[in-house]
């Protein structure tokens, strides 16, 4: 039970992303949100490939103890970690324009029509 | 809508509660994985590359990464063409 | 934006180099240390962002021409990564096709036995450059097109 605190810590900031999802009204908490969710699932990878008293998979590098960490989950990690970037910089775009549009960035207002 | 935002995340809290208490790896035991053993074997032996990682990132799964990189392109274009010069005030 | 004041300017134009040299060093070791194409490259676009909180959009939009970035250094990383893993397309797609194994080269001792795997390192870190430094410029750029006002007094910036 107390050996899987790790996974505890991840759920606990999914679900803070998610509350933060449905609760907010200003766009930019909505942005840094889902920023938030993303890093808890890359953790909770990157924690599903550890070994106990594991080295980094480096060859040369590792110093003495126990056996290797698993590399994919790292690896995949890494190329949901660039994604993620290039997704955030497309939404913190699209509210810039937003902005310019509307004037306001509040979910509520932005919702009216408005020639 | 406050009290359903509630109940939603009640049920959600609990279920993942109960879902945590009996995961099928714990943490810090994933089993025996044969593609990280092979992967963790044979990089330095075939390849000559010392950080395993990159190995799988660059030749064992380059695939993705060509996907990967398809998508960053194509994400710094459309923020290119969000912004471009000539845009006419609003 | 304004730029800051000449303290942070001074320190910004000193530690930009070591910020870009310490990226093109990530980069290049990608494959023998921690760190890669993508975390170098990363490293090398923060050197673009150092100047731009330092001197202010308007100035670095004046400098700098952006299809260095937008076509030089982006699209020529992206089709050199492309290029090496159509290379080894006699075998198969993303084949090694001239990497040596570990036993070889530890007798022979040649350089680069790694193969294609550190040449594709440093083609997915320029193109990671290019892309990031790419995306602040647009947003700096962004940022003058929204605000139409000139902001007269901005918290923080002292001048």
């Amino acid at each position: 039970m107390i050996g899987n605190a790790p996974f505890f810590v991840v759920g606990l900031l999914f679900l803070w992303g998610l509350m933060a999802i449905f609760t907010q009204k200003n766009l930019i908490k909505i942005a840094m949100a889902i920023t938030i969710l993303g890093s808890s699932v890359n953790m909770f990878l990157v924690a599903l490939g550890y070994r106990t008293g594991g080295r980094v998979p480096i060859h040369f590098l590792e110093g003495d103890g126990g056996p290797m960490v698993l590399p994919t989950p790292q690896a995949m990690t890494l190329t949901a970690i660039v994604i993620a970037l290039a997704t955030t910089a497309l939404i913190l775009s699209l509210i810039m324009l937003i902005y310019r549009h509307y004037g306001t960035i509040n979910v509520d207002e932005v919702r009216r029509l408005r020639g | 809508m406050k009290k359903m935002i509630f109940i939603l995340s009640a049920v959600i809290i609990g279920g993942l509660t109960c879902g945590l208490l009996d995961v099928p790896h714990p943490f810090g035991d994933p089993g025996v994985v044969p593609m990280d053993e092979h992967f963790l074997g044979q990089a330095l032996k075939d390849l000559s590359t010392e950080n395993v990682v990159t190995s799988i990132v660059f030749d064992y799964r380059g695939f993705d990464t060509i996907g990967e990189a398809a998508v960053l392109f194509t994400a710094i274009c459309s923020v290119t063409a969000l912004f471009r010069e000539g845009r006419k005030k609003s | 934006m304004k730029p800051l004041s000449l303290i942070v300017r001074t320190g910004c134009n000193l530690f930009a180099w070591f910020m870009l040299v310490f990226g093109v060093n990530v980069v290049v070791h990608g494959y023998a240390s921690p760190g890669g194409g993508f975390q170098g490259g990363a490293i090398v676009a923060t050197f673009i962002a150092f100047l731009l909180v330092s001197y202010g959009g308007e100035k670095i939009h004046s400098w700098v021409n952006e299809k260095i970035y937008d076509l030089i250094l982006e699209e020529t990383g992206l089709l050199l990564f492309i290029t090496l893993a159509f290379m080894g397309l006699p075998t198969s797609f993303f084949y090694n096709f001239f990497t040596i194994p570990w036993e070889a080269y530890q007798q022979t001792g040649r350089l680069f036995p790694q193969g294609t795997t550190a040449i594709m390192s440093i083609a997915v870190g320029i193109e990671v450059a290019g892309a990031l430094s790419m995306v602040i410029l647009s947003m700096f750029k962004g940022i003058r097109l929204v605000s139409d006002r000139q902001i007269e007094e901005e918290p923080g910036h002292d001048r």
